[in-house]
């Protein structure tokens, strides 16, 4: 099987990621955005594992859903007390340790 | 038993400084007891040394190690020949005489006590000087004498003078003592010892840029530790310390330890002619410094420590001429102990009776109120000024004689300097001599002017006069009893070894030119201190009178050329620190702090400039791994 085109695709959903990343301000998108480069990443791992035809790939990308799913529930919570104590989701409005 | 000779002495300055208080009463006499000891302990050895064959007469005791290091053995030794028994005889003898008379001297002084313990010390460590047996051990006594000298010239350390006067003395010879170790050092290195056997005899077989250099650096430390020019300004005021310890110490045996350096080290300079040279320059030139300066003093210690400048520049002389003139240089110095020490006995007596005064012109027909000082004194000066048959005579007139048998035009230009001195001391002494004891009485007037009664001066007790009669009796007869059948010759020759010279004209001739030439200073003095009154205040004076005056500007020129040239260099040695060192420094840290200014600027808080910075160093490390797997 010819990898190419999964790669392709990932290649594209990881730009599409890191660029919300740099250039979008809220909180939320950004987070999405670091979702979508994570799957990105699952999706070539897939794609490699299909191409070899063993299984490693395939239990690295579980392993990247389980971190990304503990990563939410503790950047949602953080992205939550930001909102209650700074009224905005804006990252560039908490570029201060303090408030 | 030569150990002996340096406890005794030793002993006595741990007692009285240790002691305390409690030996106030007592310390005197626990001081002169122990000195005489060391006199007798002296004799003793001398006697056993005549009985011997003279080519064994030298005796090393070795004590024990000092410092023992593989391949740097530096032993406690004592070396006794003829030369150092000399020395042992001359500062036990003069010391003890002058132990006696400070009993008198300084009955009044409430530190008595410290005085005689420093004098104690004093003696050991002159004792350990000429007794050591080798360079290192010699160095010990030299700092020795360097600090019992300090000690006793700021004696009165109230008075700011004398405490100023004791620094002079020790940080010029310090400069001396630099000398000194110096050449210890290069000994050292090129001989790989500095005991005086394996030195001087190993002298053949080394370069004689070496050796030159080597007596050089001894010339220095001779010239800090004896005065002589150019090292020669603090032995003037070094007469701020009590009358015995100039008498002592800076008359008669620590100022003549230069010449014994010289004369102890003659295989080098024998060895060295430019070194040799240089010696006999120093000496002349010294020679007639003193005598200059003494012509103007009206302090009577001033002019008479110029002239043992002076006469030490004799001494020099006669050490820088070689074989020629070693033997007579010791005699002139032992004769010298006998002369000058009494002068200056003679002189503490005439302040003992004149409440301290030492200026001169407020002297005057002194003789028919201290007999015996006058008497004592007039010997001592008759001795200093070469009168026929007195002891100055026969030891001078040979250095003269030695120095014509140079031979050449530094043998004319020698004498012709020898003799110069020889009239100008007659002058000096003779001035001091009328204006102290012949002429008005000049005191009487000062008292008058002050509205008291006049203050008879009064000779002074017997424990002080009996040293004095002493010593008279030695410079009256010591130059005679030397030379007669030159006893002094045969007794010194195996050591400093002697070749007999021969002055172009014949030896009658120079010793007639001697007396003409005394006799014509003591005129001139007569002309102008004898037979007019003396004022009572100094004439202005010609330019030389007042050079003179000044010490022919010594001071001056020591300030102007070391003390500001010394705060030149340390002002641009500062401004290097600062300018340099300190840029340097300082630089190093501003950069460091600018570059982290700017680096702060990235920790700016705002989390995707963050991400920027990451992605950014992701992206270059997959192209680094790109171009190293393409490469």
């Amino acid at each position: 099987m010819n990898p190419v085109n999964y790669l392709y695709l990932a290649a594209l959903l990881f730009t599409i990621g890191a660029t919300g990343v740099l250039i979008r301000r809220n909180a939320i998108v950004l987070f999405m955005c670091i979702e979508l480069m994570l799957n990105a990443c699952n999706l070539a791992l897939v794609a490699f594992s299909r191409m070899h035809g063993n299984l490693d790939g395939q239990i690295v990308a579980f392993f990247t859903m389980v971190v990304a799913a503990a990563e939410v529930v503790v950047g949602l919570a953080i992205i939550v007390s930001l909102f209650r104590s700074r009224h905005s989701a804006s990252v560039d409005d908490a570029s201060l340790m303090k408030l | 038993m030569i150990a002996l000779l340096i406890a005794a002495p030793l002993l006595g300055a741990a007692v009285l400084l240790v002691g305390g208080r409690r030996l106030d009463a007592v310390g005197h006499w626990i001081g002169t007891l122990l000195a005489s000891a060391s006199f007798v302990i002296g004799l003793v050895l001398f006697a056993d040394l005549l009985g011997r064959e003279a080519e064994q007469r030298t005796v090393v005791q070795h004590l024990f190690s000092w410092i023992p290091v593989a391949g740097f053995q530096a032993d406690v030794a004592f070396r006794l020949d003829q030369l150092s028994m000399t020395f042992v005889l001359l500062i036990t003898g003069v010391g003890s005489l002058i132990h006696v008379y400070s009993i008198g001297y300084m009955e009044h002084d409430e530190r008595r006590r410290r005085f005689f313990g420093y004098l104690n010390l004093f003696l050991a460590a002159m004792l350990l000087l000429v007794l050591a047996d080798n360079y290192l051990l010699l160095y010990f006594g030299w700092e020795g004498v360097g600090l019992a000298s300090y000690l006793l010239i700021g004696f009165w350390q109230h008075k700011p003078s004398a405490a100023t006067a004791a620094k002079k003395a020790f940080l010029v010879n310090r400069v001396g003592d630099m000398g000194l170790s110096i050449a210890i050092m290069l000994m050292f290195l090129t001989f790989g010892s500095f005991a005086f056997e394996p030195v001087l005899s190993q002298v053949g077989d080394t370069s004689e840029g070496r050796l030159t250099a080597i007596g050089l650096m001894l010339l220095l430390a001779a010239c800090g530790k004896s005065a002589q020019v150019p090292l020669q300004s603090w032995l003037g005021d070094a007469m701020e310390g009590p009358t015995p310890v100039s008498a002592l110490i800076h008359a008669a045996t620590m100022v003549t330890a230069g010449v014994y350096l010289i004369v102890r080290s003659g295989a080098i300079f024998n060895a060295a002619p430019d070194a040799q040279l240089a010696v006999t320059v120093v000496g002349a030139v010294t020679l007639l410094f003193g005598a200059v300066v003494g012509c103007a003093k009206d302090d009577i210690k001033k002019a008479l420590a110029a002239s043992t400048m002076s006469q030490i520049g004799y001494m020099m002389l006669a050490a820088g001429l070689g074989p020629l003139g070693y033997v007579f240089a010791i005699m002139h110095l032992v004769t010298h102990g006998f002369f000058k020490a009494g002068l200056f006995l003679g002189a503490g007596s005439v302040m003992h009776g004149m409440n301290d005064e030492v200026d001169m012109r407020k002297y005057g027909g002194l003789r028919r109120y201290m007999p015996v000082t006058f008497v004592t004194f007039g010997l001592g000066y008759l001795a200093i000024i070469g009168f026929p048959g007195l002891s100055g005579f026969f030891s001078k007139d040979k250095i003269i004689e030695a120095a014509f048998a140079k031979g050449g035009t530094e043998g004319w230009i020698l004498g012709g300097v020898a003799l110069l001195g020889a009239a100008v001391t007659a002058f000096y002494m003779t001035r001091v001599m009328l204006m102290t004891f012949f002429g008005e009485e000049r005191w009487r007037d000062r008292a008058e002017a002050s509205g008291q009664a006049a203050a008879t001066p009064h000779e002074s007790p017997g424990v002080m006069t009996i040293p004095m009669i002493v010593l008279a009796v030695g410079s009256v007869f010591g130059g005679a009893f030397f030379s007669i059948g030159d006893r002094f010759l045969h007794w010194l020759e195996p050591v400093t070894g002697h070749s007999e010279g021969h002055p172009p004209v014949g030896a009658w001739a120079v010793t007639a030119a001697t007396v003409v030439c005394l006799l014509i200073g003591v005129a001139v003095a007569w002309a102008q201190y004898g037979r007019r009154p003396v004022p009572a205040v100094a004439p202005r004076g010609s330019l030389l009178t007042r050079a003179a005056r000044r010490d022919l500007f010594q001071d001056d020129f020591n300030h102007v050329v070391l003390v500001r040239g010394g705060e030149h260099l340390t002002r641009s040695l500062v401004y290097v620190d600062h300018t340099l060192v300190d840029g340097v420094v300082n630089g190093a840290a501003a950069s460091v702090g600018g570059l982290s200014g700017r680096m702060r600027r990235l920790q700016n808080g705002f989390a995707r400039s963050y991400a920027v910075s990451m992605f950014g160093g992701a992206a270059l490390l997959v192209a680094a791994t790109l171009l190293m797997r393409a490469v």
